[in-house]
C-alpha cells in the first residue's frame, strides 16, 4: 500500500497466508481475539525501526540443546538448520532467533506443563541464535514429543519447536512454530490448520536434509523463515 | 511467491506462543527498558491484560519499541544516530503475572517524525503475544500529557471514541506511575492496528 509518511512501508500479508485472530476451532482464540475491526497503521519511522541484538546477548550452548547440562538428553538427536530471508529474498542478517520445545517424551520445562510424561534433567528445551552474514542458523536439539492438550476430545499437538524472531523493524516480528514431515497429527491440528493458504502452512513443515544429516549422529531439517521488511537497504554493522 | 509482485517472497506464516514461552522467551524479559542512568522523564507503565469475560490473562507476554527522549530510535535505520539515549535499547518485554498485570520501567520518548513529516505524540509501539493469539497484537500507547496528542496522525484514524484506549492514564498520588489496560474484547475494547 502507498504509504503517507513517505517512507517505504511493508507489504501486508497476502490473502489466507497468515492466520486470522479468531478461529473458533482453536477454542482458546473465543476470548482473546479482538472483536472490533483492526486500524490501518501507516508505517511510520516508529515501525519500520526495531531492536538489534549483538553476538553478547548469546551463551555459549544456546545453539546446542544436548550439551546444557552435565548428561546427554534422551530421545531422537537432530540437526535443525536454515536461511532467514527477508520478503524481497535477501538475507536477515544478525536476526536473534530464540526457539523452544518440549523433551522427547512430550513435556515443557515449565511449572504449568500438567501433562505426566516424564521431564528429563539434561534438557531445558531453551535456545538461541544470531543469523549469520548470509542469513543462516543452526541448532542441535532432540526431536519434541507430541502431547495432548485441552483444546477437544483426545486433541494432540504434532510435534513442533517454537521460533521467535527479530528481523529488521518491529513490524518484522514474528512468532511461529516448526513441524517435521509426514506427522498425521498435522491435519487435525486447528494451530496449523488456522491458516487457510495450504502452500502458506506447508512452508512451516521442515524439509528433510541429507546434506546437514551427520553420519552416526543425527539426522538434518532445513526451515527457511521469512520476515516482512520494509525494502530499506540494511546497514552494515 | 506473491502473486502481484513474483519476485517477493510471502513471509512466514505465524503461530502462537503458546503456554509455555517462558522457557524461550525468558532470558530476554526485560522490564526495566531504562535504568537510572539513562536520561529523561521515568515512569513506570503498568496494567493489566483483561479477556473477553473480563478475567486477568496470566500467561502473556508484552513487548514495547520505542524512541529516546530525544526522539530518536535506537535502530541504524534512524538518523541521526542516537545522542542523549546513549545505552538505551528502547526494547522492553514483560510477562503479565496471576492477576494479569504487567510493568515496565521507563522514559517517555521524545516526538517522532509521522505522515508528512508531522511530529508524533510520544507513544510506545506494543507487541501482545499469548495463547489463544495465532498472530500477536500492535498497538500503541501514548502519555497523556504529551506534547502533540490533540493531533497525533494516527490517534486521528481511530475513531474518536475509541481513541482513550490508547492513553495511558495518571494515578493519583503516584507521580512516576502510568495505568494503561489492555482489554482484549468488551465494551472498552483496546484498539488493535492492521499493521
Amino acid at each position: 500500500m502507498a504509504d503517507v509518511s513517505g517512507l517505504p512501508g511493508l507489504r501486508r500479508p497476502a490473502a489466507g497466508t497468515q492466520p486470522d485472530y479468531s478461529y473458533p476451532p482453536y477454542a482458546s482464540s473465543i476470548k482473546r481475539a479482538p472483536t472490533q475491526p483492526l486500524i490501518l497503521l501507516p508505517h511510520t519511522l516508529s515501525e519500520v525501526t526495531g531492536p538489534v541484538f549483538g553476538y553478547d546477548a548469546l551463551g555459549p550452548t544456546d545453539n546446542d540443546l544436548t550439551h546444557q547440562h552435565s548428561g546427554e538428553p534422551l530421545g531422537e538427536r537432530i540437526l535443525v538448520s536454515g536461511r532467514v530471508l527477508d520478503d524481497y529474498n535477501r538475507p536477515v542478517r544478525h536476526a536473534l532467533i530464540e526457539i523452544w520445545q518440549a523433551n522427547a517424551a512430550g513435556r515443557y520445562h515449565h511449572k504449568g506443563d500438567t501433562h505426566n510424561a516424564p521431564l528429563d534433567p539434561n534438557f531445558s528445551g531453551y535456545g538461541r541464535v544470531l543469523t549469520d552474514d548470509e542469513g543462516r542458523y543452526a541448532f542441535t536439539t532432540i526431536k519434541p514429543g507430541a502431547y495432548p492438550w485441552g483444546n477437544h476430545h483426545n486433541a494432540w499437538r504434532p510435534q513442533h519447536i517454537h521460533f521467535s524472531l527479530f528481523g529488521a523493524g518491529i513490524l518484522s516480528r514474528l512468532v511461529t512454530q516448526m513441524y517435521f514431515p509426514g506427522d498425521p497429527l498435522l491435519k487435525d491440528d486447528p494451530i496449523y490448520q488456522s491458516i487457510r493458504d495450504q502452500r502458506a502452512r506447508e512452508r512451516l513443515i521442515a524439509r528433510f536434509d541429507w546434506p546437514t544429516t551427520v553420519p552416526a549422529f543425527g539426522l538434518g531439517y532445513a526451515f527457511d523463515i521469512v520476515l516482512r521488511s520494509s525494502g530499506a537497504t540494511p546497514m552494515e554493522q | 511467491m506473491n502473486q502481484d509482485e513474483p519476485d517477493r517472497l510471502e513471509p512466514t506464516a505465524s503461530q502462537t506462543v503458546g503456554p509455555f514461552f517462558r522457557i524461550g522467551l525468558e532470558p530476554l524479559f526485560l522490564p526495566v527498558v531504562a535504568g537510572p542512568a539513562i536520561a529523561g522523564e521515568h515512569v513506570t507503565m503498568r496494567g493489566r491484560l483483561l479477556d473477553g469475560d473480563g478475567q486477568a490473562v496470566p500467561d502473556a507476554v508484552i513487548e514495547t519499541w520505542q524512541a529516546d527522549a530525544a526522539g530518536h530510535y535506537a535502530d541504524p535505520a534512524s538518523a541521526p544516530p542516537p545522542g542523549v539515549g546513549a545505552g538505551f535499547s528502547g526494547f522492553g518485554r514483560a510477562p503479565t503475572d496471576a492477576e494479569g498485570r504487567f510493568t515496565l520501567a521507563t522514559i517517555a520518548p521524545g516526538q517522532v517524525a509521522g505522515p508528512d513529516g508531522a511530529l508524533q505524540a510520544p507513544h510506545l509501539v506494543a507487541l501482545v503475544f499469548m495463547r489463544g493469539l495465532l498472530r500477536h497484537l500492535v498497538t500503541r500507547v501514548y502519555f497523556p500529557d504529551g506534547p502533540g496528542l490533540e493531533d497525533d496522525p494516527i490517534l486521528k484514524l481511530i475513531p474518536a471514541e475509541r481513541r482513550a484506549t490508547l492513553i495511558a492514564r495518571p494515578v493519583a498520588g503516584e507521580p512516576d506511575i502510568l495505568a494503561w489496560d489492555i482489554h482484549l474484547q468488551g465494551a472498552d475494547e483496546t484498539v488493535f492496528f492492521d499493521a
